[in-house]
């Protein structure tokens, strides 16, 4: 077998107080995607940034064996990892938008690598960022060269970001979650990129959080808990036939639809032809909808579809230009994406509830008894009560800001985004627990999400949003088997994995399709 | 773009009449006469006094006081002052070269300084940093007119290296440079610094790395350009103090220049002067905060998108 690009044997990381790898081995060998699956804090993004020499001046670093294309870079000094990085090895984050420089126009920031490997004349520099941006997909590169990152959508910024990565023409490509800050149909574009890399025999090694995302490019996927690999092997056996419990537990937290049974009760929103117009731009055009108690409506759609504004109308924050809404505000709360910025920093989770019944109206005597009961209800129990959110962990927080929205007795939760900043694992927590509060307390959900397996997992109704328009509505079963607009057909194939694609055979190559499908496979009647 | 320099211009105006119209309101709230007023303490003939109320309308209402002041100094006529005997204008403008020069080289010497201090110091080994910012915190601390004396007991009287008093020659200039840059150096490092560790932490200075750049190239090509922004606010802001600063420094070391006709001035209720001295702080002030705003367009490209 040929030399690998990077070989790494018993690696070992840690900061002062922790071990963040632990014996991790992995080789990537030209031509061939390996994928490092876990979530954050799992130790896959140390792991990778080690093969670059790149873990920072706290870390204490130790390998077996640590080679870059046959050379041994155990003692490398920083020069030497200097004239790797760029050459041999390509390193793209996640998010462009603050991992390209904002200050200077992404023509320079690509224009960077070869300069500073000195891999082409001053003279050509223009014209080689010109076939660099031609060569990711850019259109009209020349004019995207001299924009800067804000000038960009998130797709070109990703592009550009890669351009830059791979301008020296690396043998191993490094993507660290490349598509996580992405929309779907731009996710499938970019992994579409990083394929086509991979045939022109680029190594490539993924970094993600999403079994999903690396099922298709991976062929061989290691997945890693707490600094450790806990399973590794080709990723046929992994997805279809995985050994470690966290694997199982990993592909059964792909958010997949539900088997919903509720009953409709009244009217709590109805939303007539709303229209909002920001300085010229229509952001929602024309939106109606209506959510009965007991139901979740799910609002998906790519950023800037309007999705975020038509919840603001829905709460009263914006007042719309046209239509209405008929909907009882003081029984309605809202859950945001973030919670931590939606906590004051200085407020424990008692203060934080507190606020919320008083302002629900319990009496002060009571309040410490209903705080215990939310806590319950949303599975925490009453040793939070004195933390801060700042120190508990993500899914704690959401947790935390559910029983916040809980407290008042709402009978609509606006729910805007409310598991996409969390882990697979906890997601799923967090989705079950939203299911059981409705049908234990009869809650309407209104559900924002960008994400279409979480929408389908946990709604009734469907409204799909493009440009501020509705392309689609309808019934959660309807519309995710049988869509009747394009746009929607177009979302849905591009979801990573490519189980909601049922035309296209040549996508279903996927080894151990018919485990995947089973667990992420739509099921129909 | 254009719509935003007109706007910012407009304010700038309006911040000038706004400086005329104080120090015409101080001339009039002044207890006494105003004619009294404006000689001051010397004494003058009464010609002169009647030639005072005619060139400022006292005669008239005062609304009318208030358009002829108003028109003068438009012109570029800020008045006399009755005790140096001459046209306040040109006795500010024989003493602004000195200033502008020492208040130019300090604020030059501060942002190099600063510059380089920051780069060095931020994210490095403890003991480095500390050291810097305890000195920092001396520097902030001292009082600029006591760091003046220090300098001027320690450099001129006892060693002897350079002259304690006078304008003449660089040498003259270096111990009032460094008395009026320390404060401005010191608040300059520090809030420099406390930037760049924040944008090192950033994903686009670890992309920067993974391109092979060097710490110090990232440092220059990269970060420095995000802590421009507060910097030059804090500049802008900064030249404010240094006014203040000058009067104490140009005192002790004896030097020519605005602060010290301001002293003299306020001292001997020459009040045309003192008010002349208002309008150049304005001018100043409104000059000095068109340059940043401009500097912020040219700094963040996000900037321009918003105007």
């Amino acid at each position: 077998m040929s030399t690998p690009v990077v070989e790494v044997t018993d690696l070992h990381v840690s900061f002062p107080g922790v071990a963040a790898v632990r014996g991790v081995s992995l080789a990537v060998h030209p031509g061939e995607c390996v994928a490092v699956v876990g979530e954050s804090g799992s130790g896959k993004s140390v792991t990778a940034r080690s093969l670059l020499g790149l873990t920072g001046e706290e870390a204490t670093v130790t390998a077996g064996r640590l080679a870059v294309e046959g050379v041994d870079a155990s003692r490398f000094g920083e020069r030497q990892w200097r004239s790797i990085r760029g050459r041999t090895i390509g390193y793209v984050l996640q998010d462009a938008l603050v991992s390209l420089d904002a200050l200077r126009p992404v023509g320079k920031e690509i224009a960077e690598t070869l300069k500073l490997h000195r891999a082409a004349p001053r003279h050509e520099l223009p014209g080689r960022v010109i076939d660099l941006l031609t060569e990711v997909g850019v259109p009209e590169p020349a004019v995207r060269a001299r924009q800067y990152p804000h000038e960009l959508s998130g797709g070109l910024r990703q592009r550009a970001l890669i351009a830059s990565a791979i301008a020296c023409g690396p043998r191993l490509l490094i993507a660290d979650e490349p598509t996580t800050a992405l929309d779907v149909t731009v996710q499938a574009q970019i992994l579409r990129l990083l394929a086509e890399r991979k045939r022109a025999g680029q190594a490539l090694l993924l970094i993600s959080h999403d079994l999903a995302v690396v099922a298709e490019l991976a062929d061989r996927i290691l997945v890693m808990k707490d600094g450790v690999v806990v399973e590794d092997g080709p990723a046929r056996q992994v997805l279809g036939a995985p050994e470690h419990a966290y694997t199982k537990s990993l592909l059964a937290a792909i958010p997949r639809p539900g088997s919903r049974t509720t009953v409709p009760g009244d009217v709590v929103i109805r939303a007539e032809g709303l229209v909002k117009t920001f300085k010229g731009r229509t952001a929602v055009d024309g939106v109606s909808f209506e959510l009965r108690a007991g139901q979740t409506l799910g609002v998906v759609g790519e950023s800037g579809s309007g999705k975020t504004t038509t919840a603001r109308l829905v709460l009263g924050l914006l007042r719309p230009d046209r239509g209405s809404v008929e909907i009882d505000r003081r029984q309605t709360q809202v859950i945001y994406q973030d919670p931590l910025s939606s906590f004051d920093p200085r407020f424990s989770v008692r203060r934080v509830l507190d606020e919320a019944l008083e302002v629900g109206g319990t009496p002060r005597p009571e309040r410490r008894r209903r705080a215990v009961e939310l806590l319950e209800q949303v599975g925490l129990d009453e040793s939070v009560l004195d933390r801060r959110p700042l120190k508990l962990s993500g899914g704690q927080r959401q947790r935390v800001a559910i029983a916040r929205a809980l407290a008042p007795r709402p009978r609509v939760i606006v729910c805007d985004e409310p598991v996409s900043a969390l882990d697979v694992s906890i997601q799923a927590q967090v989705l079950d627990l939203l299911t059981g509060l409705q049908a234990e307390l009869g809650l309407a959900y209104l559900f924002i999400s960008h994400h279409l397996g979480v929408v389908h997992h946990v709604s009734d109704h469907v409204l799909v949003l493009k440009d501020g328009r509705a392309v689609e509505s309808g019934d959660v079963h309807q519309i995710f088997t049988a869509p009747a607009d394009p746009y929607t057909r177009e979302l849905l194939a591009a979801v990573p994995g490519g189980h909601y694609d049922q035309t296209d055979p040549s996508r279903r190559a996927l080894p151990g399709r018919e485990q995947h499908d089973r667990l992420v496979r739509p099921q129909v009647g | 773009m254009i719509r935003r320099i007109l706007t910012r211009l407009g304010t700038s105006v309006l911040v000038l009449w706004g400086a005329v119209t104080v120090s015409f309101t101080a001339l009039h709230l002044t207890p006494g006469d105003v004619v009294d007023v404006l000689i001051g303490s010397s004494v003058v003939t009464p010609e002169v006094r009647a030639q005072i109320i005619a060139d400022y309308g006292l005669g008239e209402p005062l609304a009318v006081q208030y358009a002829t002041y108003l028109g003068r100094v438009l012109r570029g006529d800020l008045g006399q002052s009755y005790q140096l005997h001459e046209p306040v204008a040109s006795a500010i403008g024989a003493q602004l070269g000195p200033s502008l020069q020492l208040a130019g080289v300090s604020l030059l010497v501060a942002v190099v300084v600063s510059t380089t201090l920051a780069i060095l110091t931020a994210r490095r080994r403890p003991w480095i940093r500390g050291l810097s910012s305890g000195l920092e915190l001396v520097g902030v601390s001292i009082p600029t007119f006591w760091t003046a004396i220090l300098l001027l007991t320690i450099f001129s009287f006892q060693l002897g290296w350079f002259p304690a008093v006078g304008n003449d020659g660089l040498a003259a200039l270096v111990l009032p440079v460094i008395a009026v840059a320390l404060p401005i150096t010191t608040l300059l490092t520090q809030m420099m610094r406390e930037g760049l560790e924040l944008t090192l932490e950033q994903p686009f200075v670890l992309t920067a790395r993974t391109r092979g750049m060097s710490d110090l190239g990232v440092r220059l090509r990269h970060a420095l350009r995000h802590v421009l922004v507060p910097t030059v606010t804090l500049i802008g802001w900064l030249v404010g103090l240094t006014v203040g600063a000058m009067v104490a420094v140009e005192q002790i070391f004896s030097r020519q220049g605005v602060g010290q006709l301001t002293l003299t001035a306020v001292g001997g209720k020459d009040l045309p002067v003192v008010m002349g001295v208002v309008l150049l702080t304005a001018v100043v002030y409104v000059v000095v905060n068109i340059v940043v705003d401009l500097l912020y367009l040219l700094i963040d490209p996000r900037l321009r998108g918003a105007a």
